[in-house]
């Protein structure tokens, strides 16, 4: 009985909701197509999300501690387009060129976060400068588009996988990845990082005050979201190869995860683990369109109709000072 | 308390899918109906323009075939005598819409290297060119600083878009400089020559039949299209349609991809799973190369499939033996602007309207032209037509 309430409790709180969510909207999948819940359609559909997650997971360090990144779209596709040019086909220049794309991912965080920090310039001005920026430098860099292509070696990552595993067919390297990403997002809000990036956002004064290097933990948000667009970089590469269009508008999508799971756009509240389901809700959003062959026109009016839906039902939650209200970070 | 929230949240959410779901079914129906009927009515189709454009391909241009850029449809001459020049050393003006696409990038390369040779030949001075980066206003505010310049004695213009560019055209052919449009039309027809291949219907058109033609009959086809609202993209689906309306194919659905290769893999990844797809309409070539690997990991057989004359797509043709048609947006017609500036400030005559051939790629010609374009970087296309252009192979391959 009481484990009964206990349950009750921790689904209606507001990062909850977006679990709730995420098997409602994997229930209407399931009625419109069974065979989605089968390996290896299962294993695509992951495979195709992971980016996305990995991205939520990012943009939440930065958002929780209250910042905003509206760089990482640019970035992503900053990255492909490096990656291809530099690559240009050549096997054996895999290997270094990923080194750069992780440099590089770490110089523009770094940028963005010092600007931040030490500048105090608002985010939102920082990441909107870096996102035109990196839009501007990329199509200079390339004439207008991209040239090059990308390595197959390159290309495993986000295309390929454990191969010939029953039931699922392939495990996917970008699952994975996936995973790995939020295990380690998961310890690393356990820290005393963690710790602090969540009372940057909750309360910087405070936070400073009690002897936290409030700059310096969001320094190194922007530069863990950084790293997660160069990795989601180095996934969308992989899965669909180069394209102009690379990364175009992911930095609304991700932050509409983040939000989405509950997360709070001033900082200091929302756990990671649902930021990241966030982001499968809204990847599972554009399966279930396209199960109902919902014209596409129309898809952003229902996507949109849907997050402010569940976003208002999380919000009515938040007012109440109970303990099951507040969430911990993790 | 709390499961009543949850519940109407739950409701409210449902309802609103079920609800788009209801809405969304009535039009399919209703075009399902009408599809028998010529659908004139539509927004994007002119039962005219598509006659005609589908006539134009089976037309002998006038001109030599090896310089398809010169060619012309049915031209009709008109005299350009009142804006001859003596000496040459003319400044050419070019206002382009933007370089934000390979296929513009490749077509902008083209036309600097043709300007080059224009340039050694003394028949043009000085060439200059504006970007509007894809924004109307900033186009038109380019357009007025070259009339205002008074410098220009030939004005050439590739418009973002028709309607908002119109009188801004007007504006230019009214300060008595010869105007050249070219690629996508202006309603009205002040210029002195407008440059473009068949156009978006006979692509569209070339496509579905090729489609239509190598499916068995009640194959399955899925439509994969770029954005909405663009006229020549449009038209290359309106034609589609009055195509596939005709034919025993079953077309799964049309969705918008925005050009973008992980969107391109996800939607065909997605309708792999929900069924088998036999063919592939795509009204531009960006990000083909997605959709077929989408098949290949999905284990599926290669689907019958029509592209663009991108040279990844080709590539990926000639790799994998599939089925395959590339149809034609006719990149070359970005040499045919400098060279009628030529024309027209030396008086000759040039057609009032420039119809440029525009032929799909087969597969008897894959191999040639992919030997021709071997060393060019994926992004680029085959008909660029700049292959007796000194810059040639360089200036295409370092961009």
């Amino acid at each position: 009985m009481t484990r009964a309430k206990d349950l009750l409790l921790r689904a209606t709180n507001p990062t909850a909701t977006v679990f709730v969510l995420l098997v409602l909207v994997f229930a209407a999948v399931f009625a419109m197509n069974p065979g989605f819940f089968q390996g290896p359609s299962l294993m695509a559909f992951l495979k195709q999300a992971a980016p996305l997650v990995i991205l939520a997971a990012g943009q939440y360090f930065v958002i929780v501690s209250g910042n905003f990144d509206l760089s990482v779209g640019a970035l992503v596709g900053a990255q492909v387009v490096i990656a291809a040019r530099l690559i240009d086909g050549e096997e054996s220049r895999t290997a270094p060129v990923l080194v750069a794309m992780v440099l590089f991912g770490i110089g523009v965080g770094l940028v963005n976060g010092l600007i931040t920090t030490a500048l105090k310039v608002q985010s939102f001005i920082t990441t909107l400068g870096m996102l035109l920026v990196l839009y501007g430098a990329i199509r200079l860099w390339t004439g207008g588009a991209p040239t090059g292509s990308l390595s197959e070696s390159f290309r495993v990552f986000g295309r390929m996988g454990i191969e010939d595993v029953p039931v699922l067919g392939q495990i996917p390297w970008a699952l994975l990845i996936m995973i790995a990403v939020g295990a380690g997002s998961v310890l690393l809000m356990r820290t005393r990082f963690g710790r602090v990036l969540m009372a940057a956002g909750d309360n910087e004064r405070a936070a400073a005050l009690s002897g936290a290097r409030v700059g310096a933990a969001r320094t190194l948000a922007f530069v863990l979201s950084g790293l997660s667009a160069t990795i989601a970089g180095v996934l969308i590469g992989g899965f669909a190869g180069v394209s102009a269009q690379v990364g175009d508008g992911l930095e609304f999508t991700v932050i509409t995860a983040v939000v989405l799971g509950g997360v709070v756009l001033g900082g200091g509240r929302g756990s990671v683990l649902a930021a990241m389901a966030g982001a499968l809700v809204i990847e599972a959003l554009f399966t279930l369109f396209n199960q109902m062959a919902l014209p596409a026109t129309l898809r952003p009016a229902v996507q949109g109709a849907i997050i402010i839906a569940a976003v208002a039902y999380a919000a009515r939650r938040r007012p109440v000072p109970t303990a099951t209200a507040t969430p911990t970070p993790s | 308390m709390r499961t009543t929230r949850i519940a109407a949240a739950a409701a409210a959410a449902l309802g609103i899918l079920l609800a788009t779901a209801c809405t969304t079914d009535a039009p399919t129906e209703e075009a399902e109906d009408t599809a028998t009927e010529a659908e004139s009515g539509d927004e994007w189709f002119v039962q005219a323009d598509y006659d005609r454009q589908l006539a134009q391909r089976d037309i002998e241009p006038e001109g030599d075939p090896a310089t398809p850029w010169l060619q012309a449809i049915e031209p009709e001459w008109v005299d350009t005598s009142a804006f001859a020049q003596e000496g040459g050393d003319a400044t050419v003006c070019f206002s382009n819409a933007s370089v934000s696409n390979p296929w513009r990038v490749t077509g902008w390369i083209t036309m600097q290297q043709q300007v080059q040779v224009l340039q050694e030949s003394g028949q043009i001075g000085e060439f200059r060119h504006s970007d509007a980066g894809d924004d109307d206003d900033q186009q038109i505010s380019d357009i007025q600083a070259f009339v205002d310049s008074g410098d220009c004695d030939a004005l050439i213009i590739s418009p973002s878009t028709t309607a908002t560019l119109t009188p801004a055209v007007e504006a230019a052919c009214e300060s008595g400089v010869p105007v050249i449009i070219f690629d996508r039309g202006v309603n009205t027809d002040c210029a002195v020559t407008f440059i473009h291949p068949i156009g978006g219907y006979a692509f569209g058109a070339d496509a579905a039949e090729f489609l239509v033609e190598n499916l068995e009959p009640g194959s399955t086809v899925l439509a994969l299209r770029i954005l909405p609202g663009v006229d020549v993209l449009e038209n290359r689906w309106a034609a589609a349609e009055e195509i596939f309306a005709d034919s025993e194919l079953e077309i799964l659905g049309d969705e918008f991809t925005g050009g973008d290769a992980a969107e391109i893999k996800n939607i065909v990844t997605q309708y792999l799973q929900r069924g088998e797809v036999d063919g592939i309409w795509m009204d531009a070539g960006d990000g083909a190369v997605a959709a077929i690997e989408a098949f290949e990991d999905a284990g599926a057989p290669y689907p019958v499939m029509t592209g663009e004359d991108e040279l990844s797509f080709m590539r990926k043709w000639q790799e994998t033996g599939m089925t395959a048609l590339a149809p034609v947006y006719s990149n070359f017609q970005w040499r045919t602007p400098v060279i009628a500036a030529t024309m027209i400030l030396a008086g000759e005559q040039v057609p009032a309207e420039w119809v440029l051939p525009q032929e799909p790629i087969t597969e008897a010609e894959l191999d040639q032209y992919l030997e021709t374009n071997a060393d060019m970087p994926s992004l680029h296309y085959a008909k660029f037509g700049g292959e007796d252009l000194p810059g040639f192979p360089d200036a295409w391959q370092d961009r």
